[in-house]
């Protein structure tokens, strides 16, 4: 009983240990995103890496979820003959859940996991630490653009994500399913509120930003060899996705929550 | 533990591996917070220092590190002019002009500016990195192990590049190393760290005749004596 009452107590106080330690080093990080020196070059670097390359990663995935909404939503909804609502449907998943969720979960394998193994490893072979003795803080160098990058650029490839799997979901209604493209469109629209995109890409912006933190914490605080990067690696790429989940439902609740 | 660097000196500590040498590096450059004690520059308490008092002190420091720690995302003349464009703020143009000098005191040709860490071999990565510890041209320059993991003919040219650049200069420098040909080749004064304790402090040339068992057994390279390896069977 005893042993049971310390194991609860080592995993809380592990918990809070962790938590407290990813506080200090968000808010180190932020402090450093607005103070300068600025490296231009490297935030646009950051900005090419997570908004560039993970545009065709991220336009297939949202090509096929709009395909599969609008046969899955129209099979379904024949049962009680609302197959009519199947482009409002389409267009409300994909802005509002699928477009930042699946972004941001496939940002996260991409970006989360190099962003650790890149700094994990300058971390085991003492890059940081050269860094320092240079006079550069590499929370300046290495964290902040990264940071800055993810805030950034999942908006902008979560709105390209949006209007793809639209588009995605059009083709199954036109070419499989037989709506009048026209009368698609219009059903696009018309039920269409601005704050179904707003909250799709204030997600897409807190996605970013939680992708590009796990990345560089648990790259920065990595030990050991190979090994210890690749744990890194995979806590990064874990972490980011569970909360990447939260958040989702947070943010929904801030914005839809039924009062 | 208590040492004194001089100013000018070469300083090398010797002492097995796990002693604390490189922790001891560490903590003078902030790397590490120590736990407790004082580590003075210049008669300047350095131990609590706030981030831009620390960045001003470690613009008057270079270090070499023990795996050479180059960035592997960056060629090799913008890894030597580092500290001068970043720290420094210095235009590239004239920052590569110097790096390429830098470059050329340590023996390689202009045109290995171009290649990245990746492509070079122990030897060369140990030159790159001497060449960018001495590009912003500290005061004090520590070497953390300089010539392991390389031939033994590999490692007196850096032993030799390291006099070249550094002693000449009038630099301090403080180095750690496990290799005596290393330490009798740069050093001034030697140290001996044991358990987290200098047992041992002199001028380089009394080093074979200092009384001491311990130092006796450490350069001679003898298993047995009063510093006994802890091994399990």
């Amino acid at each position: 009983m005893i042993d049971l009452l310390g194991t609860i107590g080592r995993v809380v106080i592990l918990f809070l240990i962790h938590v407290g330690k990813l506080a200090k080093f968000t808010v180190a990080a932020v402090s450093h995103i607005v103070r300068p020196p600025f490296y231009p070059r490297l935030i646009a670097q950051a900005m090419i890496e997570i908004g560039y390359f993970s545009l065709p990663v991220v336009g297939l995935t949202a090509i096929f979820s709009g395909m599969v909404v609008a046969l899955q939503s129209y099979t379904g909804f024949a049962r009680f003959s609302a197959e009519g609502a199947v482009a409002t449907v389409v267009v409300l998943t994909i802005t509002r859940e699928l477009g930042p969720v699946l972004a941001g979960l496939m940002v996260a394998g991409r970006i989360g996991a190099s962003m650790a193994a890149e700094i994990g490893t300058m971390r085991v072979t003492e890059q940081i630490d050269a860094l320092t003795t240079l006079s550069t803080n590499p929370f300046k160098y290495l964290i902040a653009p990264r940071l800055l990058a993810g805030l950034l650029m999942l908006p902008l490839l979560v709105l390209v994500a949006d209007i793809i799997g639209v588009f995605g979901g059009y083709i199954v209604g036109i070419y499989r399913l037989g709506f009048n493209p026209a009368n698609y469109l219009s059903r696009t629209w018309e039920y269409l509120e601005t704050n179904d995109v707003v909250s799709g890409l204030t997600k897409a912006a807190v996605f970013g930003f939680i992708i590009a933190l796990m990345g560089c914490y648990h790259g920065y605080n990595s030990k050991g060899g190979a090994q210890g990067v690749g744990q890194a690696t995979t806590n990064a790429v874990v972490s980011a996705a569970i909360m990447i989940l939260v958040f989702n439902y947070v943010i929904t609740t801030l914005f839809f929550g039924i009062k | 533990m208590t040492l004194d660097v001089r100013k000018g000196e070469s300083l090398v500590v010797i002492g097995g591996s796990g002693t604390g040498k490189s922790v001891m590096l560490k903590c003078i450059l902030g790397l590490l917070r120590p736990d407790g004690g004082s580590i003075m520059v210049d008669g300047q308490e350095v131990t609590n220092l706030r981030e831009k008092d620390r960045d001003r002190l470690l613009q008057r420091f270079g270090m070499l590190f023990q795996g050479s720690a180059l960035f592997d995302s960056l060629n090799v003349w913008e890894n030597v002019a580092f500290g001068l464009i970043q720290g420094r703020r210095m235009p590239r143009r004239q920052a590569r002009d110097i790096a390429i000098e830098k470059l050329a005191q340590v023996g390689l040709a202009a045109s290995a500016g171009d290649l990245y860490p990746a492509e070079l071999s122990g030897g060369m990565q140990k030159r790159v990195a001497l060449a960018r510890a001495i590009a912003t041209s500290p005061e004090i320059i520590f070497f953390d192990e300089p010539t392991t993991g390389l031939d033994p003919i590999m490692a007196d040219v850096i032993n030799d590049l390291i006099v070249a650049c550094v002693k000449k200069l009038g630099t301090t420098t403080l180095s750690i190393t496990h290799d005596m040909a290393s330490a009798r080749k740069i050093a001034d004064r030697i140290a001996m760290l044991h358990k987290g304790k200098m047992i041992w402090v002199g001028s380089a040339k009394d080093i074979d005749h200092s009384g001491n068992p311990y130092v006796d057994q450490f350069i001679h390279g003898r298993a047995q004596g009063p510093i006994t390896m802890e091994l399990r069977a």
